[in-house]
């Protein structure tokens, strides 16, 4: 130890703090909010653009009126309080917020809805997360008879004679190969269920229905509103236009002549007109192309439109996802000695529907928000009780409590699906950047 | 081969049933199906109208405000929401904490609404935030212009000074001489005056591009580029377009409080502005989707490689970065510009009186000619989208990788 | 939803498919419910409550109509209509009978092929304005901003006075009558017009009402009365003198309170007669005889229908009018019950 230089130091000095200037709060508001002559009066604005939203609404919405039993009722309370500004009366979210998001549904029945709502959550769980059990696909097989008796009611029997259509066209197609041959079966299992829904499924469930009435309180349709309308027709539009904008994307891919011009001839016919085109259309024109006395209600044409129109936009996002995958999957197929439908049921559709997966979501997402056009032709979504509620002579010159309600419903709904369409996106990024 | 004449004979059955209904049906009703309505009188007014129309004016006319209105909205609305989406999305990369947030805030806000409330909501805040006419009046007006009071901002529109002539092309009328006062001219705009003015700016521009190249020419052959290019160019746009506005006499009709209204200059209504910004905003915020996944789509050694040859972070942006993304960008930018344009069919909402108000809303709703107005109404859309999709998708072409 | 109702119901449709002209009572009758259209919310006239229950003076209308054929006013189910679906809902058998404010005009009545079964209610278009900005007369309205609801005859009348009377204006048409409130308070128009009764409504509900007055001069005269389809005379028939019954029942003395005490018979052979118990009126209509009976005592005589929905003590506080009986000076007039 004696032989060490004096100047060579034998102990190490305590680390130092760093200065103050390069750490904690300080270094991270200087690096990401004042690093520059822009980025800070970027940041100023954005502050000042924060600060004065919030100066406007605060006050008002958090000084709003809970108790309250009509808008005028809201008035004197705020006058007898002497605050100053104007404030929110929620006092009609309170006392309307069941018909905003069940419309005129009994109340003693909501369960339903709710219960359709989660099963339909059940439903779609091993189609959105590959985690879920498999098993979970036999509700989702059963989940569309289900909401829709649970939704509706009425006798058990129609929905489940109306599902076993589907079990005869499978069965066709899963035994009847064999001595139909492919395209045969495949032309039996179509025509025969329809024949069978057309003439013989009234009867029998009539016939069941009055042997073994089992069934719940039936609900029409006229009552369905708010929120739950909006769902049900998004929700309806997206599963239903599944299969048929698969088939049209396929179509559009087809080689053969006659059906590739009548899918493109389609999809963009439906979208090159606005949604609020098809819903006039729907509600003013469908009873010209229809035959002379046939009349349903306004909801199901609705969702009829509704799911060509979503069908149309269904198929440009599969079609991206079959355009997606190699060649080389097309080949390997046709190399196996797969034929069209083998090779497009067991290689390409499940690739395909898995990259499709989020961009089907930002179409249910879209349809969801465009629900909100229905207004147009009567039928109450949330904005059309919105104005509902106002006609009540209580409520009448309330305006903005209701619409931020509203907005606020759809933003949560919205941003979820979007969350998970993002997450779903990340997970199937498989390139590294 | 099977599947196709099955296919083509269920079609054909499918338009056989349907035309048989349409038929059965009109008949049954008592109608026919033809577009005479079209020449009747309409009988209603428009507030915004680019062509001349009156409620004396036909049905017909009534459609060809709306569609012009129509195109006017998506066509603002499509730079709007182009330049907001732009600077959305790279704001939305910044580094800036607070702004980044902020402008995640906005896109999500905007995508997960729907756009039928913003443009309630936009309209609304417009009509609440700023003064009404009669706020001007007065000694101590609670409101003033702005700009050396030549722009009056107001809850029904924003007034603008207008350009007018007083040797119009299209001639000018006089106003009645009284005692003591002269007869005056008033001041007027032809289209002709704009046309003439328009001819010249474009022929501006190509003799400047023409002068450019000599000077290029020059500059090649010589080494030495012409003296004063720049200010050539220059004069040969502005000198003609500021003979032609002295020659036809231009001044400025500057909007003043009048009656209930003000009046004189150019009337942007707020239902257009709220339309417009409403559009813009709820469109830009998807494009700024678009130009973020498409600025990240640009792999990483792209920017490294540019910083590594020197470049500054803006050149790296416009030279190496923007190019390359607006690849990824313009297909759904196109596809964004449709929705934008089929959107504007919202326009009712603030009373905005574009196709579907006029042909689609009170032309059918007076002659109850549903089909035959649906029918126009789907087939302008139709037009409009496919002109549009064309036109982006020639651009397209253009810009993409050449791939050889 | 799903597939199953869309084949269940395209199945339904091809059964019905062949009943194309069966009548509109038959089908109410085997429906079991009367499908009346109304407005999708209109102050007074028609408004869902908190229960979801419409209530409002054309529901009333509706109501008394069900009562008349079916005896029971709740089976009713209402459709919500907009100006622009309203004519469509009903021309398509979508609807029975449309009760929405709908002005009785000619080209409705023969080109549209509708049939108005009556007048509930005389109205009339309107001007509302601030009262700071001096304006008593519709006449110094020159170059003024107007705020209309599309989608009715409102705009064409106002088109019509202002040219007819050589002023200019500039509309700003309105999808809702939320929102022309709201354009109207803020001041983005300063005229408010659409029927006297919507204005009167509107009024009722402002903050300061005095600070804003309806100008005397009415437009327009807008009869407003319920619908039926061209072609099904019986049916127009029971709509027509349903509404009928409750204007001669206020014209006679018969409420919701003594109609039962009444019907046990009276002096008077034409509340006999309404009532059913003389002659068979009811039977002529195909309904049974205490039809009438039925309606009033489920939503009251016309007098009754009027206060409990749009009158002096209700918020919206319209006077009778035009609305009176004619024997008190108004335009009620039913014709006779024999």
């Amino acid at each position: 130890m004696a032989n060490t230089p004096s100047f060579v130091r034998t102990q190490m000095l305590e680390p130092q703090d760093p200065p103050l200037g390069e750490k904690g709060v300080v270094k991270w508001i200087r690096e990401n909010l004042f690093s520059g002559w822009l980025n800070s009066i970027l940041t100023l604005v954005s502050i000042y653009v924060i600060y004065w939203v919030l100066a406007h609404i605060l006050p008002w919405a958090l000084g709003g009126i809970w108790n309250a039993e009509s808008l005028s009722e809201c008035r004197e309370i705020r006058d007898a309080s002497g605050v100053g500004h104007d404030v929110a009366c929620w006092a009609v979210i309170g006392a309307r917020w069941h018909q905003l998001l069940f419309g005129f549904y009994p109340s003693e029945l909501y369960w339903r809805p709710i219960l359709a709502l989660i099963l339909f959550g059940v439903a779609i769980a091993p189609v959105l997360f590959d985690t879920a059990p498999r098993k979970l696909l036999i509700v989702t097989a059963i989940m569309p008879f289900a909401a829709y008796w649970l939704l509706w009611g009425g006798t058990i029997w129609g929905p489940i004679v109306t599902a076993l259509g589907f079990v005869i066209g499978w069965a066709i197609i899963k035994y009847g190969s064999a001595t139909l041959g492919a395209l045969g079966a495949t032309i039996a299992a179509i025509v025969v269920p329809l024949l069978y829904w057309l003439f013989v499924a009234g009867a029998i469930s009539g016939a069941l229905g009055s042997a073994l009435p089992i069934g719940i309180e039936s609900v029409a349709s006229d009552r369905f509103g708010g929120f739950m309308l909006a769902i049900v027709i998004g929700v309806a539009g997206i599963v239903m236009s599944l299969p048929l904008g698969i088939l049209l994307a396929l179509g559009r891919q087809s080689d053969l002549f006659i059906i590739n011009k009548c899918s493109v001839f389609f999809i963009e016919i439906i979208r090159g007109v606005p949604l609020i085109v098809w819903l006039f259309t729907a509600s003013l024109l469908l009873n010209y192309f229809l035959p002379p006395g046939t009349n349903f209600d306004l909801m199901l044409r609705v969702i009829i439109m509704v799911t060509l129109f979503s069908s149309a936009y269904i198929a440009e996002v599969v079609r991206g996802g079959l355009a997606a995958l190699p060649r080389g999957q097309y080949e390997g197929a046709d190399s196996l000695g797969l034929d069209y439908w083998q090779s497009m049921q067991l290689i390409i559709l499940p690739q395909a529907l898995k990259i499709s997966i989020p961009g089907i979501v930002s179409s249910f997402i879209g349809l969801f928000k465009d629900t909100t056009l229905v207004v147009f032709i009567g039928l109450l979504d949330p904005i059309g009780l919105s104005n509902a509620i106002r006609a009540d002579a209580a409520w009448n010159g309330i305006y903005w409590e209701l619409f931020i309600f509203i907005g606020l419903c759809f933003f949560i709904f919205c941003f979820l699906m979007s969350r998970y369409s993002m997450w779903l996106e990340r997970k199937l990024q498989t390139g590294h950047r | 081969m099977t599947i196709q004449v099955v296919a083509f004979a269920l079609i054909l059955a499918a338009i056989w049933f349907l035309g048989r209904n349409i038929v059965h049906n009109l008949e049954e009703l008592g109608k026919d199906f033809n577009f005479s309505f079209l020449n009747s009188r309409a009988g209603y007014d428009i507030n915004q109208r680019l062509i001349e129309y009156s409620n004396d004016s036909t049905h017909g006319r009534a459609a060809l405000v709306g569609i012009l209105n129509t195109l006017l909205v998506a066509f603002l609305g499509c730079i709007l929401a182009t330049i907001l989406g732009v600077i959305a999305g790279v704001l939305r990369l910044s580094k800036n904490w607070i702004v980044g947030r902020l402008m995640t805030v906005y896109v999500e806000g905007f995508r997960n609404i729907p756009l039928l409330l913003w443009i309630i909501l936009i309209f609304a805040v417009m009509t609440e935030s700023t003064p009404q006419p009669r706020d001007f009046r007065g000694e101590d007006a609670e409101a003033s212009m702005i700009l050396g009071e030549s722009v009056a901002v107001t809850n029904r529109g924003i007034y603008v000074p207008n350009v007018v002539f007083t040797r119009s092309l299209g001639g000018n009328e006089m106003t009645e001489a009284a005692d003591g006062v002269e007869a005056a001219v008033i001041p007027t705009a032809a289209a002709i005056d704009w046309l003439l003015v328009l001819v010249l700016l474009v022929g501006g521009v190509f003799a400047s591009k023409a002068i450019g190249r000599w000077a290029t020419r020059t500059q090649e052959a010589t080494g030495v580029r012409p003296p004063a290019t720049f200010w050539m160019q220059l004069g040969v746009i502005l000198g003609p377009f500021v003979v032609v506005m002295l020659v036809l006499g231009a001044t400025l009709d500057i909007p003043e409080l009048r009656g209930f209204n003000f009046s004189g200059g150019i009337h942007m209504r707020n239902s257009l502005i709220a339309l417009w910004f409403a559009l813009s905003l709820y469109t830009g915020a998807f494009i700024a989707e678009i130009v973020r996944a498409g600025i990240m789509a640009v792999s990483k050694g792209q920017t490294e490689a540019a910083f590594a040859l020197g470049l500054r972070p803006n050149r790296t942006m416009n030279l190496v970065i923007l190019p390359q993304a607006m690849r990824v960008i313009i297909p759904p930018l196109i596809s964004q510009y449709l929705n934008l344009t089929k959107n504007s069919s919202l326009a009712i909402a603030v009373g905005y009186m574009d196709v579907r108000s006029t042909l689609g809303g009170i032309t059918i709703n007076q002659t109850g000619r549903e089909l035959e107005g649906m029918l126009l109404l789907g087939l302008f859309y139709l037009v409009t989208s496919l002109v549009i999709s064309g036109v982006m998708n020639i651009y397209n072409n253009s810009v993409k990788l050449k791939e050889r | 939803m799903k597939k199953s109702v869309l084949l269940g119901t395209l199945a339904v449709a091809g059964l019905a498919a062949g009943a194309v002209s069966a009548q509109t009572l038959d089908e109410v009758r085997a429906r079991g419910a009367l499908n009346c259209g109304v407005t999708t919310g209109l102050v007074g006239f028609a408004a869902p409550d908190a229960n979801g229950e419409w209530e409002g003076f054309d529901v009333g209308v509706c109501r008394a109509v069900a009562a008349a054929v079916l005896g029971d006013s709740t089976a009713v189910n209402f459709v919500p209509t907009t100006g622009q679906t309203r004519f469509t809902a009903l021309a398509s058998g979508e609807i029975d009978m449309l009760a929405r404010n709908t002005t009785w005009t000619f080209s409705r009545d023969v080109d549209l092929r509708f049939e108005f079964t009556g007048i509930n209610y005389y109205d009339g278009q309107g001007f509302m304005v601030p009262r700071e900005l001096g304006v008593s007369s519709a006449m110094e309205l020159d170059g003024a901003t107007v705020c209309i609801q599309t989608g009715t005859t409102t705009e064409l009348n106002l088109a019509d006075f202002f040219a007819s009377n050589n002023m200019s204006y500039e509309p700003v048409p309105i999808e809702t009558n939320a929102e022309a409130q709201q354009q109207y308070l803020a001041g983005a128009c300063d005229v408010y017009t659409t029927d006297a009764s919507g204005l009167a409504a509107t009024r009722a509900t402002f903050e300061d009402p005095s600070a804003h007055v309806v100008l005397p001069e009415i437009i327009s005269k807008e009869p407003l009365g319920p619908l039926v389809r061209h072609g099904d005379n019986e049916w127009g028939d029971i709509v027509r003198w349903t509404l009928n019954a409750l204007i001669a029942a206020e014209e006679l003395g018969v409420t919701s309170a003594n109609v039962a005490e009444l019907a046990a018979g009276t002096e008077n052979p034409e509340i006999n007669r309404l009532l059913g118990s003389e002659g068979d009126l009811g039977g002529m209509l195909g309904l049974s005889s205490d039809w009438a009976a039925n309606a009033i005592s489920s939503v009251g005589n016309y007098g009754e229908l009027f206060e409990g929905n749009i009158g002096e003590n209700t918020p919206i506080g319209l006077a009778r009018g035009l609305n009176a009986q004619w024997t008190d000076g108004g335009l009620l007039y039913s014709p006779p019950f024999r």
